[in-house]
C-alpha cells in the first residue's frame, strides 16, 4: 500500500492525526539519535561512576534520602524553582531571570508537551523500539492532520507548542544580545566561553530559529497555531509553492545532535547534573575531595554563567577575574593542577559566590579542600599546648554551670577598643563577665581550616575547648566572627551557648537591661563576611544599631555586601590589591553618605580604618568604629 | 682552641657554606616577600604563640638567612596562622604564606 493510499484510508476512518510515514523514520533523525545517544551514555556511565566515588555511609545516606519525605519536598521545589524556573536569578537580575527560565523551562515544556502529543494521537511511537527517541521531537515531520477533523484538543496544543517556542525564541534572542551587551541584562563581566562551550552554545541558538523554519515549512501538513501557521503563509508569499522542508529538518536535527555532542565537555552539561547535584546537596553530603565524589557532582553542575564574576570583591581589577570561582572549577574540570592551587590559594573565602550562585555550587568549600591536599600534610608542633592554657581570669567552677564568658580572640585583641568598648557596655547592663583571653589565648583555630590545615586546627580546637568547658560558663560571648563561627559549627560545646556579641548586646537592649541613647548620627553597617554569609547573622546588629543612630543603606548589603579585602581566606593576595578592595568596599558604604562606619569584626574595622585614612578624606570625615563602641555611647 | 666534643652552650656559629641557594630561590620564588623583611620584630612581639612558646617569624627569616632551616622549621612548627603578624608588618608582608611557603620548601626533602 503506497503512503497515499495509507493516508486516505486513515483519513476515511476519522481520526484527527495521521501517521504520515508508515516505518516512522527518516534519514535527517541520524545526526541527532548519534548525539542524543552519545550524551547519554556519557551522563549513565559518568552517574555510575561518580556515585561509586562516594563514601558508602555517605553514598546509602543519598539512597535514605530520596525516601524521607521532608527531602523529597525540598528536592522538588529545588528541582523546579533552581533548574526550571531559576527563582534565584529572577529575584537578583530579572531580565537574566527571564532569559534563562525561557529557555530552560520553555524547552522543557516543548519537549513534555511533544511527548504529550505523541501519547494522545500516536501512542504506539513512544516506544523505543519505534523511534521513542527521536519521534517525540520530530513529531511534526512525521504527521499530517486530516483537514476538518481537527478537535479543541488538537488546537489546544498546537497553542501551547507555538506559545512555547515563541517563549523559548524570545529567550534566545535575549541571550544573543547578552553575549554583545552584556550589562544591559544587569552583568558587567561574563565568563570566557571554551572551545565546546563554543560548539554548543552556536548550535543552541541555531536550533530553535531552525525548529521554527521547519515546523513553518512542514505546517501545511501537520498543521500549526498562531506562530507555525503564521509563518507559513509569509513562505508561501515569498517562495510560492516551493517549500524546502528537507533541508530545514536535517539542519534541524544535525544543530540537534551537535549540541547533544558537545554538551559533556561543555557548560551545558548543567542542564542535566544540576539534578544530581541538587539530590546530594539536599541529601547534605559533603565534598572531602575538591574532585572526587560528590565535588564532581558539583563540578559539573556549575553552569559557568558567571554571576560570581561580578559578585567577587577581587574583580575590582580586572587582573584578578582569573581566580573567579567560575575559572577554578573549569580548571578542576580539567584537572589542571598549577592553576588550579593558584587560584584555591588567592580566594578571600567571602563565601559571596556561594550565596549568590544560583545552583549553591559551593566553590569556597572546594577551594578549602584544594588547599588541604597541599597544606594538611605540613609538619607543626603544638605540644605547648597540652601542659594546659592558662587564660586569664577563668574561674574554674567545675560542674557547676553559670556566668558569662567572653572570648575575644587574636584579632580583638590587635584593636584592644573593642575589648574596652564591650567592657563598658557589659557593665553598663550589669553583666557579671570572666575574660577567657585577657592576657592573650590560642588562636580559634578558624584561620588554619582556611588555610587547609585541618589536622592542627583540630588540635587548637581541642585546647580551647578543654579551657572553656573547665570554665564552666553557660554563655560563650565572642567578637570576632571568625572565632563565633568556627565556635559554633566545630567546637561542639554540649549546653553552652556561643553567642556574637551583636546578638549578645542585642538580646539586653530588647529585654531592657541596656538602656541605649539614640543619636542623630547616620551610621552603615558593614556585614562582616564570616557574620553575615558564615553564620546569617543580619538582623541583630541592625536593631542594635537602630536604636543608637540613623542606619542608612549602602549600596550592597546583607548578603550582598562587599568584603573589605583583609579577610585571612587569601592565602596570597597581596597588599596592594586588598588596598584596592578595601577601597570599592568602603565606596560601597559611603553611597548613600554616613557619618560613621559601624562594622562588628576587628579585621574589617582595621581594614576600614586604614582605607578611610587612606583615601584622602578630610580627617573627622567619615568616623568607623566598631558595633560594641557606638553601643557604648 | 681545643674541641673537646662538648659545651656549655649550643654553638651559635654560623656556617655560610651550608647555605642552600637553591632552597632560598626556590621559596622566593614561592613567596618574593622573604626578601622584603627588615627584621623590625613586629611579627614576634605581637605572636599568639610566642606567648606559650619560643616561637619567632623574624628569627625563622634570619635562620634561612644564616644556614638553619631547621631551626627556622623547628620555630614555625608552633604557628598557629592566626594572622595578627601580617596585620602589623609594617613592610605589608603576607607572612601567613611565608609561613607555609617555609615549611612546603624545607620541609620536603
Amino acid at each position: 500500500m503506497t503512503p497515499l493510499n495509507l493516508i486516505l484510508a486513515a483519513q476515511a476512518a476519522d481520526p484527527e492525526v495521521i501517521d504520515r510515514i508508515p516505518s516512522g523514520y527518516s534519514h535527517f533523525v541520524i545526526p541527532f539519535t548519534i548525539g542524543m545517544t552519545f550524551m547519554l551514555c556519557w551522563i549513565g556511565v559518568g552517574c555510575v561512576r561518580l556515585l561509586a566515588a562516594i563514601p558508602r555511609a555517605d553514598r546509602l545516606k543519598f539512597w535514605k534520602s530520596l525516601f524521607i519525605p521532608k527531602t523529597v519536598v525540598r528536592n522538588l521545589k529545588d528541582l523546579f524553582g533552581d533548574c526550571l524556573l531559576h527563582v534565584k536569578i529572577w529575584q537578583r537580575k530579572p531580565l537574566l531571570g527571564y532569559m534563562h527560565s525561557a529557555i530552560a523551562f520553555g524547552w522543557f515544556m516543548l519537549i513534555v508537551l511533544g511527548h504529550i502529543e505523541v501519547a494522545l494521537f500516536v501512542p504506539a511511537r513512544l516506544n523505543v523500539a519505534r523511534g521513542g527517541l527521536f519521534y517525540p521531537i520530530f513529531y511534526r515531520y512525521f504527521v499530517w492532520m486530516n483537514p476538518g477533523h481537527t478537535t479543541l484538543r488538537g488546537s489546544f496544543f498546537f497553542f501551547l507548542m507555538d506559545f512555547f517556542l515563541l517563549y523559548v525564541l524570545t529567550g534566545i534572542a535575549m541571550a544573543v544580545f547578552k553575549r554583545f551587551r552584556s550589562i544591559v541584562l544587569g552583568m558587567r563581566h561574563t565568563t570566557k566561553p571554551s572551545l565546546a562551550d563554543r560548539v554548543a552554545l552556536y548550535s543552541l541558538w541555531l536550533i530553535f530559529p531552525l525548529r521554527l523554519l521547519a515546523e513553518s515549512f512542514t505546517a501545511d501538513l501537520s498543521g500549526g497555531s498562531f506562530l507555525t501557521v503564521g509563518v507559513n503563509h509569509f513562505w508561501h508569499f515569498l517562495f510560492g509553492d516551493k517549500l524546502w522542508f528537507t533541508p530545514c529538518w536535517w539542519a534541524y536535527s544535525i544543530c540537534l545532535g551537535l549540541f547533544f555532542a558537545a554538551m559533556p565537555f561543555s557548560r551545558y552539561m548543567h542542564i542535566l547534573t544540576e539534578v544530581l547535584w541538587i539530590l546530594l546537596r539536599n541529601a547534605g553530603i559533603k565534598p572531602s575531595h575538591p574532585r572526587k565524589g560528590v565535588a564532581e557532582a558539583e563540578i559539573y553542575a556549575c553552569s559557568s554563567c558567571g554571576l560570581c564574576l561580578d559578585a567577587c570583591p577581587m574583580n575590582v581589577q580586572k587582573k584578578n577575574l582569573k581566580y573567579s570561582s567560575v575559572y577554578f572549577i573549569r580548571f578542576l574540570r580539567r584537572h589542571n593542577e598549577k592553576k588550579i592551587n593558584a587560584i584555591a590559594d588567592k580566594c578571600l573565602m567571602c563565601d559571596k559566590c556561594h550565596a549568590l550562585c544560583p545552583v549553591c555550587v559551593d566553590a569556597p568549600a572546594l577551594r578549602r579542600a584544594q588547599r588541604a591536599t597541599g597544606n594538611n600534610a605540613l609538619p607543626y608542633n603544638y605540644s605547648y599546648l597540652e601542659t594546659g592554657v592558662s587564660g586569664a581570669d577563668v574561674p574554674s567552677k567545675g560542674s557547676e554551670r553559670g556566668g558569662v564568658l567572653y572570648f575575644a580572640g587574636c584579632m580583638t585583641h590587635l584593636t584592644p577598643r573593642i575589648i574596652k568598648a564591650v567592657d563598658k557596655v557589659f557593665k553598663a547592663a550589669g553583666i557579671e563577665y570572666s575574660f577567657a583571653d585577657r592576657d592573650g589565648g590560642v588562636c580559634c583555630g578558624r584561620p588554619l581550616m582556611l588555610a587547609g590545615r585541618l589536622e592542627a586546627a583540630a588540635k587548637v580546637i581541642e585546647a580551647n575547648k578543654k579551657m572553656i568547658e573547665e570554665s564552666g560558663c553557660e554563655t560563650l560571648v565572642l567578637s570576632c566572627p571568625i572565632c563565633y563561627k568556627v565556635f559554633k559549627e566545630e567546637y561542639g560545646l554540649r549546653g553552652i551557648k556561643v553567642i556574637h556579641y551583636t546578638q549578645f548586646i542585642n538580646d539586653l537592649i530588647a529585654s531592657g537591661k541596656l538602656k541605649v541613647e539614640k543619636t542623630g548620627e547616620r551610621i552603615v553597617y558593614h556585614d562582616p563576611c564570616e557574620l553575615g554569609r558564615g553564620c546569617g547573622v543580619y538582623i541583630e546588629p541592625r536593631a542594635a544599631l537602630g536604636q543608637a543612630g540613623n542606619l542608612v543603606k549602602a549600596r550592597k548589603e546583607y548578603d550582598e555586601s562587599v568584603c573589605c579585602g583583609g579577610s585571612l581566606g587569601s592565602l596570597t593576595l597581596d597588599t596592594r590589591d586588598r588596598a584596592k578592595i578595601a577601597e570599592s568596599s568602603l565606596d560601597n558604604l559611603l553611597a548613600n553618605d554616613p557619618d560613621t562606619i559601624v562594622t562588628a569584626c576587628p579585621l574589617c574595622l582595621k581594614t576600614f580604618s586604614e582605607a578611610v585614612s587612606n583615601s584622602g578624606r578630610p580627617p573627622g570625615g567619615v568616623a568607623v568604629k566598631d558595633f560594641a563602641e557606638v553601643i557604648a555611647g | 682552641m681545643v674541641d673537646f666534643g662538648f659545651g656549655l652552650v649550643p654553638s651559635s656559629r654560623i656556617n655560610l657554606d651550608l647555605f642552600d641557594k637553591e632552597k632560598y630561590e626556590e621559596l622566593a620564588a614561592m613567596e618574593p616577600d622573604v626578601r622584603v623583611c627588615m627584621a623590625c620584630g613586629s611579627c614576634t612581639a605581637v605572636c599568639t604563640a610566642g606567648r606559650l612558646v619560643q616561637t619567632s617569624l623574624r628569627e625563622a627569616i634570619e635562620d634561612l638567612k644564616n644556614a638553619r632551616p631547621e631551626k627556622a622549621l623547628e620555630m614555625l612548627g608552633a604557628c598557629q596562622l592566626c594572622g595578627k603578624c601580617s596585620m602589623v608588618c609594617p613592610r605589608g608582608i603576607n607572612t601567613r604564606h611565608l609561613i607555609l611557603s617555609i615549611t612546603k620548601v624545607y620541609s620536603a626533602g
